[in-house]
């Protein structure tokens, strides 16, 4: 069976095995995504994040819900969902959660949800995610919700991969100084208040605008914030259609083709140092690894010298 | 490559409330080292059989205390097989009578466990089954 093919015909089975490959990062993992790569690059990106409890698996729900029924396109996008959940550390497993908020797709079969395990990487995905968004946008989704797993403040890897990434907060969550804290806040195209029938939503919506006005890294685009309730759905046709304005920005602005530019560059950097890394370690004998290892530790070379030790086969 | 995790979908079909069974299994597997979609309660096996195909897991299990299981399990494998899906290990845990323990065996189930089960046991049955 050709895999590749399947995919483009829309076989979900051959998606879903892709998907795995991929994340297992296997050799016919990548091959099918080169052979898929060409049909790449129409998909809107979107990321989802925000500290845990703020609700962005009932967001991404509901969102993905408003998306299948939008009336203004002749034929309703097809939407994907990547939620990625933490791997414990400690055991190497972990538990996927999202889909329990995600019951309203169910049976729907322009919806394809798919649960990532971080599996070690930091920055809120895992290291295979944008991988796994290739597989999705060739197989012809026209709209990738990614969801992060929530940790917190360093979570702008997602910045990097989505067109337009959502920050989700909620009220009573954090105070004004967790907003001022870096990172987080300038990485957001739309901000949204969750929950926003909570007590509070003025002071979280007050603290936002005030650091928005701060902030201004967007000369062309300022984030708005929108208010959702997303169990009750609440705010979610404003939120999609700021979603779709800012997409229509990204295009308009040449953005979108610059966005796309920086993440395929970045892919390149990443692949390219971990091909040399791995090609160098199959130079190298593990004996005067663990004797520069030694030295290190013994403080008689630096962490440079080291390394200009072991880059130059241990003649220096 | 790196190394292979299994990922298991841990669902409870039907419609009886009581998940603590399944949450605990669930975090048994996890700290077993494994990947566990966990769906939550009042899953149809329609949408069993969806999930397990998106998420392409080795794995199912599921918890039914309800009585229903010589109801709810031949759907489900029927679901599975009409996706192509035969290879997925389906395990069944909660009250199930031990005159259908057998019955459920023949129709393909791998493990059926009880009240009282250990983890050790599943998790070593599930390790042999898929790898």
């Amino acid at each position: 069976m050709n895999l590749a093919a399947s995919i483009l015909e829309g076989n979900r089975l051959a998606l879903a095995r892709a998907l795995s490959w991929v994340e297992n990062d296997t050799h016919q993992g990548r091959e099918v995504l080169s052979a898929l790569f060409a049909h790449t690059g129409k998909a809107h990106i979107v990321g989802v994040t925000g500290a845990p409890g703020t609700g962005k698996s009932s967001l991404v729900n509901k969102l993905a819900w408003h998306f299948r029924k939008l009336s203004t396109t002749q034929t309703p996008y097809r939407v994907a969902i990547i939620a990625v959940d933490p791997t414990s550390p400690f055991t190497g497993g972990a538990i996927l959660g999202d889909r329990i908020r995600m019951r309203d797709l169910a049976g729907d079969s322009g919806v394809f949800i798919r649960s990532m395990a971080s599996r070690g990487s930091l920055g809120g995905l895992a290291s295979t995610t944008a991988a796994a968004a290739q597989l999705f946008d060739a197989a012809g989704f026209e709209v990738i919700l990614v969801e992060t797993m929530g940790v917190g403040q360093a979570e702008v890897d997602i910045a990097r991969l989505a067109h337009t990434t959502l920050v989700i907060e909620a009220p009573g969550l954090g105070d004004e100084i967790q907003a001022i804290k870096a990172g987080i806040l300038e990485i957001a195209d739309i901000l949204v208040i969750n929950k926003s029938d909570q007590m509070g939503v003025e002071n979280t919506e007050r603290a936002l605008r005030a650091m928005l006005e701060l902030a201004a890294n967007h000369p062309d685009w300022i984030p708005p914030i929108q208010r959702t309730v997303a169990t009750l759905g609440t705010g979610i046709p404003e939120l999609a259609e700021s979603i779709l304005q800012h997409r229509q920005h990204l295009l308009h602005s040449g953005e979108w083709r610059h966005r796309d530019h920086l993440r395929l560059q970045s892919e390149l950097d990443f692949l390219l140092k971990e091909t040399l890394v791995a090609q160098w370690r199959d130079t190298i004998s593990i004996n005067l690894y663990q004797q520069t290892l030694e030295d290190l530790g013994a403080r008689r070379i630096s962490p440079h010298q080291a390394v200009q030790m072991l880059v130059s086969g241990g003649h220096s | 490559m790196s190394e292979r995790k299994i990922r298991v979908l841990v669902a409870k079909p039907g419609l009886d409330g009581h998940d603590r069974g399944a949450k605990v299994v669930a975090r048994a597997l996890r700290d077993a080292g494994m990947e566990v979609i966990y769906t939550g309660l009042r899953q149809t096996p329609e949408m069993i059989a969806e999930a397990a195909l998106q998420e392409d897991v080795d794995v199912i299990g599921l918890s039914i205390l309800s009585g229903a299981h010589m109801a709810l399990v031949p759907r489900i494998l029927e679901l599975l097989k009409a996706n192509a899906q035969e290879h997925v290990k389906v395990f069944i845990g909660g009250i199930i009578p031990d005159e259908d323990v057998p019955r459920l065996l023949h129709l393909g189930v791998v493990g059926v466990y009880g009240p009282g089960a250990l983890s050790t046991t599943y998790i070593a049955d599930i390790r042999k089954a898929v790898l």
